[in-house]
C-alpha cells in the first residue's frame, strides 16, 4: 500500500513540475555595435530564441551566430570565419536565473539576471541588469551589456586593431509569449 | 521490491529533470534553417590566383581589384629581377545579385580589355539536403587593342576577340582545405600561325590550404590539351599566399604567366616555371 502511495505521489509531483508556466520567443532581437574613428560595425540578429520559466525564474537564451546580419557581406563572412568561428561554435548561449523574479510586474522594473554566458566556446559567469515588464500575455526583457572580446578568446589581429573595439556593446530585446507544449 | 521502485522513481525524476533543461527546450524549438547549411568561404577571394574561384561578390557589392605581374625573375639584375617590366590590370567587379557577378578589366599587356559574367549555379550544402560540391559557370570576352608592330597587320575589332567558358567545380573538404577543378574552353578569333588551334581545351586545378585564420597558401595549374605549337605554349602554374586584412584580401603570387586573363595565361603562356621564368605579382582588392 505504501508503495502505491509513493508511486501516486511521484506521478503527481512530476505532473506538477512539467506543468510549469513557460514563456518563449523565437524572434528575439540581439544587436551589437562597435564604433571606432575608422569604422562602425553593426550587426542584427532577429532570430534569437529565449525562454523564461515563470515558476522558477530560470532563463535560457540561444543565439545562432550565422544569423547576425551585417551591412557588408564581407564583414559577415569574416565575423563567421575568423572571429567567432561559427562552424566550430555555431551558437552563443546564456543559461541562468532572474534574481527576484517575483518582483517583476506589469510596471517596468529592473532586475538582475545571473548565469553562464557562452560565446566562442568559452563560458563565463555574468550578471546583467535588464528591464522587465510582465503581463498575462508577455514577458518583455530589454537591456544591454558589454562583452570583452578577449574574455571569450576572440582575437583581433594587429592590422585591424584600430577598426574594432575591444569591448562590444550588446543590446537585447526579447518579447516572450506563453509557451504551451 | 520497494527499493527498486524508489530507485526507478529517483532515476526517472533525474531523467525528467534533464529534459527540463531550458536550453534543450530551445534546441527543440529552433527552426530548421536551411540556409545555415550552405558551405561558405570555400576560397577567400574571387580568384584562386590567376583564375577565378567559385566565389561571387554579394548583391550590390562593388570590388575594385588592382593586379600586378612583374617580369621574369631570371631576367637578371639589369632588369631588377623583373621589376622593371610590369603588366597591370585594373578591374571593377559588381554583384548583380548574390549569385551573379559582372566584371570589366583592362590589362596593360597587349592593351587588352576584358569583361566577364560569373553565375553560381549550385552551392555545397551540409545537413539533410546535402550536396558535395559547388558549381559556378563563367564566361568572358577579351579584346586586344594593341596593334601588331611586326609585321603590320590590320585587324578588325572582331578579329581581336577571344572567348572563354569555364565550369568551376569546387569542394570545401574542411575548414583548412578546398579544391577546385575547372574545365575550360577558349576560342580565339585570330591565331598567329594557321596551324595553331582556334579552340583550346584545358583543365584547371586550384586549391587552398589555410595555415592560419587569415592566411592561406594557394596553388593553381591549368593543363591545356591542345596548345599552340608556334609559340611553344606551356601550362600555367602558380603558387601564392592570401592574406586577409579586414576589408581586403591581399594575394602574393609567383606565376609562370605575366597575364591575368584566362585566354592569355592558359593559352598563350610561354614561361617555364622550373627554369626560373617566374613572375612575381600581387592582387589587391577593396570592397565598397
Amino acid at each position: 500500500m505504501k508503495t502505491i502511495y509513493t508511486i501516486l505521489i511521484y506521478i503527481l509531483l512530476t505532473n506538477v513540475t512539467t506543468a510549469q508556466e513557460r514563456y518563449l520567443t523565437k524572434n528575439g532581437s540581439v544587436t551589437f555595435f562597435s564604433s571606432t574613428p575608422i569604422e562602425d560595425i553593426k550587426a542584427d540578429n532577429n532570430q534569437v530564441l529565449s525562454i523564461i520559466d515563470a515558476s522558477s525564474g530560470k532563463m535560457a537564451i540561444s543565439i545562432l551566430m550565422k544569423s547576425f546580419m551585417f551591412k557588408k557581406a564581407l564583414m559577415q563572412e569574416h565575423f563567421n570565419e575568423n572571429y567567432v568561428e561559427s562552424d566550430k561554435y555555431p551558437k552563443a548561449t546564456f543559461k541562468g536565473e532572474i534574481i527576484k523574479f517575483e518582483g517583476v510586474s506589469d510596471v517596468k522594473s529592473t532586475a538582475q539576471v545571473k548565469g553562464i554566458l557562452t560565446i566562442h566556446g568559452v563560458s563565463k559567469e555574468t550578471t546583467i541588469d535588464a528591464n522587465f515588464v510582465r503581463t498575462n500575455e508577455a514577458i518583455d526583457v530589454v537591456g544591454d551589456f558589454i562583452v570583452n572580446l578577449a574574455d571569450f578568446g576572440i582575437k583581433i589581429p594587429a592590422v585591424v586593431a584600430k577598426n574594432i573595439q575591444e569591448n562590444i556593446k550588446v543590446n537585447f530585446n526579447l518579447t516572450h509569449k506563453p509557451f504551451k507544449k | 521490491m520497494k527499493k527498486i521502485i524508489y530507485v526507478v522513481c529517483i532515476l526517472s525524476s533525474v531523467f525528467a529533470h534533464a529534459q527540463d533543461d531550458l536550453l534543450d527546450v530551445l534546441d527543440q524549438e529552433a527552426p530548421k534553417n536551411e540556409s545555415e547549411n550552405i558551405v561558405t568561404a570555400t576560397f577567400k577571394g574571387t580568384r584562386i590566383l590567376n583564375g577565378h574561384s567559385i566565389e561571387n561578390r554579394k548583391d550590390k557589392e562593388l570590388e575594385f581589384i588592382i593586379s600586378h605581374r612583374f617580369g621574369r625573375i631570371n631576367s637578371g639584375f639589369s632588369e631588377l629581377f623583373g621589376l622593371d617590366n610590369t603588366n597591370v590590370r585594373f578591374a571593377f567587379e559588381y554583384g548583380l545579385s548574390d549569385n551573379l557577378t559582372i566584371g570589366i578589366g583592362r590589362s596593360s599587356f597587349e592593351k587588352t580589355f576584358d569583361s566577364f559574367l560569373k553565375y553560381s549555379l549550385v552551392k555545397q550544402r551540409r545537413g539533410n539536403r546535402s550536396f558535395p560540391f559547388a558549381v559556378s559557370v563563367f564566361a568572358s570576352v577579351a579584346a586586344k587593342t594593341q596593334e601588331e608592330e611586326f609585321p603590320i597587320v590590320e585587324r578588325t575589332f572582331q578579329e581581336n576577340l577571344s572567348y572563354v567558358g569555364q565550369v568551376l567545380i569546387a569542394r570545401k573538404f574542411s575548414q583548412e582545405f578546398s579544391l577546385q577543378v575547372t574545365p575550360t574552353f577558349i576560342h580565339r578569333n585570330t591565331v598567329r600561325e594557321t596551324q595553331d588551334p582556334h579552340g583550346i581545351f584545358a583543365l584547371g586545378f586550384g586549391s587552398r590550404v589555410k595555415i592560419s585564420k587569415r592566411v592561406s597558401l594557394n596553388g593553381e595549374y591549368f593543363l591545356a590539351f591542345n596548345e599552340s605549337q608556334s609559340i611553344n605554349a606551356r601550362n600555367s602554374l602558380a603558387f601564392g599566399v592570401d592574406i586577409e586584412t579586414g576589408g581586403h584580401v591581399f594575394q602574393l603570387i609567383l606565376s609562370n604567366a605575366i597575364t591575368m586573363i584566362e585566354k592569355s595565361f592558359i593559352a598563350e603562356n610561354t614561361g617555364n616555371f622550373f627554369k626560373g621564368d617566374i613572375h612575381f605579382g600581387f592582387n589587391i582588392s577593396r570592397t565598397f
